[in-house]
């Protein structure tokens, strides 16, 4: 039948039509409605950039002297994406590697695992790049070791060498500055996406912690960049840009490298000495500035050699930077570790007294103790001195006096039930002096203590009430004795209002305030130099390769005291009197240079690791020379025992460094350096 | 002896000037396009390796000089020959299909067992023949009739169908889905254009799609090919081997734009990135180098053959031809549909080449003798 025949023609030719305007529909979506994406994706796969990182800037003290420098390496690498295709996932090739690189293996397994495919307590020193960039195994291969390697390929899959430029801190006068100078590493995911604007390559280095991280954009330079057109087996087949890496600026501090490992030896030693008369002394910190704020030195105990970063860190080195028991060494105590001032923190009292109209010139009562309500509050000695005045007060740091005046402004502001504007002398004095408050110094991470005011304490009760109101259910078995219960009641009346008790403790440093060294360096600094808050800094100037100053940091005032000229004269000579007939005057005999100061022994609630109770936290602040200030030293030693004997030792020898004294060559024999020195960028 | 000479050249001269002009021109246009597409593909990879980057370039030009002479060749047969020698060649053709079933002979490229290697490097493609000798067998089959008949009988069906069966199992057996449904679609079309029953038309649809749905569940179809329909799916399943090849296949035609890359300039298929450019892929060089533009070209001369066939086909004033035809078309739109909509992303991965564009003999040959077919159809009608 003919019409069933031309019936199936026609239908054919609808259909093959339809077929072929189908593909018409396709090669118009994919080339013209979405080629714009498809040639963006096509540009992905075919170009390659060639990344040479720039040669990072030198980090200088302010003599000049090198603190981190660049040195060759040979770096040893591990494709993991080749690894991970032998049988055994590769372990016997990191075995080889790991034996001619006389490693251990177990670190060099744990090196080229990426820490996002380990447990949390398996991350120690894992590696924080990705999969598809080279891991470093060392980048202090020897050629010998190297050539090992290379020379029998076949039994290496995966791995690489390459020579690369790596981070050095030379320590070349014994200084670490562990935690002012920090390290680089290798770039994480979250570098790559966080950032706003700022453009990381894969393979590059970048400041980690410390100045690296903080002045990483200056030191860091630009890499050069080559993008390449490959082909589908990578060879290369032209080029299509070339940019030349621009060189990292260099960084020069106000840190002096003789003094810092002064400053370091010295903690180191106060924290020993500490332990000799029987104290725990896990930590400690010290700070040296001048009166602008430029920070001389600045060391925190324990601290580590920095290279470990770059030479291949050890699972043992990464489990111990966290550790509580080797005492967290990766802690900047200087900015991080907050603490209570204790007695250090009186010279915000008298101020806060000369605020609220006492009459600063009187003589005032120093009982051994005084109670108020049902609570008794002793001086740190149980002794008493009759009556004193307030310079006296101060030298023989006592305790009582304080309390009487605190209380009493405690009761004028309306005690439990608070005026509505009440005047808040004391807290109002201490935020005067910063405390509470960030520094501002140009390191990352800073805490900010605490000033426990009456917001504080409203918010801290909101966070706490439950567990307050609720402690013989919630509370530890330890923690449900009889003080601490009635303790836990009062807290759960009360615990947002400011009590007699708080306002009491506040006024000789001690109960909920903590002020970091740090904090009390700029706090002495003040006074020292006639009432401003200096912003510390630890950078002096950026410098180009070429000896051209960039950026200068000046000198920054953060805030005024508001004491009177009166009453900041006493405060002087308060601390002067400290050293010459007070609490220092031991430590402080046969020392030329006049300095000013005071003394803080604060007692601190909480148990060690052991269960044995915390010792005394051990502070030293000061300034000298006491007419003409030219240096602020504070020193602090964590369960240090005494103010004087630990940290006011410390800081004496510390002067000594700095002044020339006792045999040692003065290191600023014409007062403090700031003048930006040439750098040497040729040597390593 | 002079005047035969000359009788014979006009004789010749006649039956040349008997052909689709249309057809020829686009033949002629696309095998030339193929052949720049091909040198495109492989001249900077076999520079690149040290050897003659005119070497597939040469080897293809010397294909499509064959196939014309095959097209040529097939336009001067008769009938009644193709008679005589295609149950040999249908034969032949088996023969090859079976050969290619025994182990070394048959050589396996990507995952099908489909060709006869011959020492030297040549190589042929039984499957291909098959096409062919189906079509035409089918057609001799179906077409002959008593006077007057309107349809084929079922006993003519089912020979007719006897003739394609065991060529598409043993295709089936290699396994090379992508030219069973090119066969099957050819199958379906030249019962429907024989005037048989519609039940055996249906029938053989409600056939082909559930051959197609027991060949998957029975695992007749390897976990090779199953992975080609994943990846057809979402081709990031599998982003090493077929998914990376559609994705690379897509990325390179879609990123040639209006205009294209310009020939030779592409940096895809310079790069190598699409696997199998020269032969199954051929469409992404197009794609990449010459554009929308020069795509669509190659589109319109597809279509301009097609339709230049239908009206041969419409033409035609006895049923062979109209058989032989619209099995030829459906042939050539389904191996078309099937690559082109492969490296778009539109079919799933089969190794089926693009008529007249993509490397190789046997599929050029059997191309240009179904073109013959077209045009000895089309002089008869005349």
């Amino acid at each position: 039948m003919r019409d069933r025949t031309s019936t199936a023609v026609l239908v054919a030719q609808v259909f093959v039509i339809s077929l072929m305007i189908a593909l018409f529909g396709r090669l118009f979506y994919l080339q013209i409605a979405d080629g714009p994406r498809y040639q963006e994706a096509a540009l992905d796969i075919q170009s390659r950039d060639i990344v040479t990182p720039a040669l990072r800037g030198l980090i200088v003290d302010i003599s000049g002297e090198k603190l981190a420098t660049n040195k060759a390496g040979l770096m040893v690498t591990a494709d993991r994406s080749i690894l991970d295709q032998q049988n055994d996932d590769g372990k016997v090739v990191l075995e080889r590697v790991s034996q001619i690189l006389k490693l251990e293996f177990s670190d060099v397994f744990a090196r080229t695992r990426l820490c996002g495919e380990l447990p949390k307590e398996e991350r120690n020193g894992c590696w924080t790049g990705n999969r598809y960039q080279p891991i470093p195994i060392t980048k202090e291969a020897t050629e010998e070791q190297v050539l090992k390697i290379v020379e029998r390929s076949d039994q290496f899959p995966g791995i690489g060498a390459e020579p690369v430029s790596i981070r050095n801190y030379p320590s070349k006068s014994d200084e670490r500055a562990t935690h002012i100078l920090g390290y680089v590493g290798p770039i994480t995911e979250d570098d790559l996406n966080n950032e706003l604007g700022k453009k990381y390559y894969r393979n590059e280095l970048v400041g980690k912690a410390g100045i690296e991280l903080q002045y990483d954009e200056a030191l860091r330079g630009t890499p050069g960049v080559r993008t390449v057109i490959v082909n589908n087996k990578e060879s290369v087949t032209r080029e299509s840009k070339n940019i030349a890496p621009i060189p990292g600026n260099h960084l020069v501090l106000n840190i002096n490298a003789k003094l810092q490992a002064a400053v370091e030896k010295e903690l180191r030693d106060s924290v020993f000495r500490a332990r000799a008369n029987g104290y725990r002394g896990d930590s400690g910190a010290a700070v040296v500035m001048d009166l602008k704020g430029r920070v001389l030195a600045m060391a925190s105990y324990p601290d580590y050699d920095l290279n470990i970063w770059e030479n291949g860190i050890t699972v043992r080195q990464a489990k111990e930077l966290y550790s509580e028991r080797s005492g967290v060494p990766a802690l900047s105590r200087a900015i991080q570790g907050s603490f209570a001032p204790a007695s250090a923190f009186k010279v915000v009292s008298l101020a806060a007294a000369g605020a609220a109209n006492y009459n600063l010139a009187n003589t005032y009562n120093c009982p051994s103790e005084v109670t108020f309500g049902d609570r008794t509050f002793r001086n740190y000695d149980s002794k008493p001195a009759g009556r004193i005045n307030l310079v006296t007060a101060m030298a023989i740091s006592c305790d009582s006096i304080w309390y009487q005046i605190a209380y009493d402004e405690w009761v004028r502001d309306g005690g439990l039930k608070p005026k509505p504007n009440p005047n808040d002398n004391f807290f109002k004095a201490a935020a005067g002096f910063g405390v509470g408050k960030r520094t501002g110094i140009d390191l990352p991470s800073e805490v900010k203590g605490r000033l426990p005011d009456r917001e504080w304490k409203k918010s801290w009760y909101s966070r706490n009430k439950e567990f307050f109101c609720d402690y013989q259910a919630r509370a530890q078995k330890s923690q449900l004795t009889p003080y601490l219960i009635a303790l836990a009641r009062e807290n759960c009346l009360d615990g947002d209002r400011v009590r007699a008790g708080d306002m009491v403790n506040f006024s000789i440093g001690q109960g909920d305030v903590l002020m970091t060294p740090i904090q009390m360096a700029v706090m002495y600094g003040a006074i020292a130099n006639g009432g401003n808050l200096m912003k510390p800094k630890i950078a002096r100037a950026i410098v180009s390769p070429t000896n051209r100053v960039i950026k200068e940091m000046e000198p920054e005032v953060t805030g005024k005291l508001t004491v009177p000229d009166s009453t900041l004269e006493l405060l002087k000579r308060s601390l002067r009197a400290v050293v010459t007939s007070g609490t220092a005057r031991g430590v402080f005999s046969g020392l030329q240079a006049e300095v000013s100061g005071k003394t803080g022994t604060g007692q601190v609630f909480g148990r060690n690791l052991d269960g044995s109770a915390k010792d005394d936290t051990s502070w030293f602040a000061s300034y000298a020379p006491a007419k003409k200030p030219k240096y602020v030293v504070v020193m602090m030693v964590s369960q240090g025992g005494f103010g004087a004997t630990t940290s006011g030792a410390g800081v004496r020898r510390i002067y000594e460094y700095i002044f020339g004294e006792n045999g040692k060559k003065a290191i600023f024999p014409n007062g403090p350096v700031s003048e930006i020195p040439t750098i040497d960028s040729k040597t390593s | 002896m002079q005047t035969s000479k000359s009788s014979r050249r006009v004789e010749r001269k006649r039956v040349l000037l008997g052909t689709d002009p249309i057809i020829n021109v686009s033949v002629l246009l696309l095998t030339g396009i193929g052949i720049l597409l091909v040198y495109a593909a492989t001249r900077d990879w076999f520079a690149a390796n040290g050897q003659d980057p005119e070497y597939y370039l040469k080897r293809q030009l010397l294909n499509v000089i064959i196939g014309l002479a095959l097209a040529y060749g097939v336009t001067l047969i008769d009938y009644r020959l193709l008679r005589a020698y295609t149950p040999i060649i249908w034969g032949l053709g088996v023969l090859g299909l079976l050969l290619v079933l025994i182990p070394g002979v048959g050589s396996i490229v990507n995952g099908a067992r489909s060709w006869i290697s011959f020492p030297g490097g040549f190589q042929i493609q039984p499957a291909e023949i098959a096409k062919l000798t189906i079509i035409v067998g089918m057609a001799l089959i179906l077409a002959e009739r008593d006077a007057g008949a309107k349809h084929p009988t079922d006993r003519q069906v089912l020979y007719s169908l006897l003739v394609a069966a065991v060529p598409i199992l043993l295709i089936v057996a290699q396994p090379d889905l992508g030219t069973v449904l090119i066969i099957s679609a050819s199958v379906i079309a030249i019962i429907a254009t024989s005037g048989a029953k519609l039940r055996w038309v249906i029938g053989l649809i409600v056939l082909g799609i559930s051959g197609a749905y027991l060949a998957v569940v029975s695992g007749e179809v390897s976990e090779y090919q199953l992975n080609r329909l994943r990846s057809f799916v979402d081709p990031f399943a599998d982003p090493q081997a077929t998914g990376y090849q559609l994705r690379q296949a897509r990325i390179t035609i879609g990123s040639g734009g209006l205009f294209g890359k310009g020939l030779f300039e592409g940096p895809q298929t310079n790069g190598r990135f699409v696997p199998e450019q020269q032969t199954d892929f051929i469409f992404t060089v197009a794609g990449e180098e010459l554009g929308f533009l020069g795509s669509s070209l190659i589109l319109i001369l597809y279509l301009l053959i097609l339709m230049r066939a239908f009206a041969i086909a419409r033409r035609s004033n006895e049923i062979f031809g109209r058989i032989v035809t619209v099995g030829v078309i459906a042939w050539f739109s389904f191996q078309i549909f099937q690559n082109i909509g492969m490296t778009m992303g539109l079919m799933p991965m089969t190794g089926v080449p693009l008529p007249f564009l993509s490397y190789g003999g046997s599929s050029m040959f059997a191309n240009m003798i179904g073109i013959g077919l077209l045009q000895n159809v089309y002089q008869r009608s005349r």
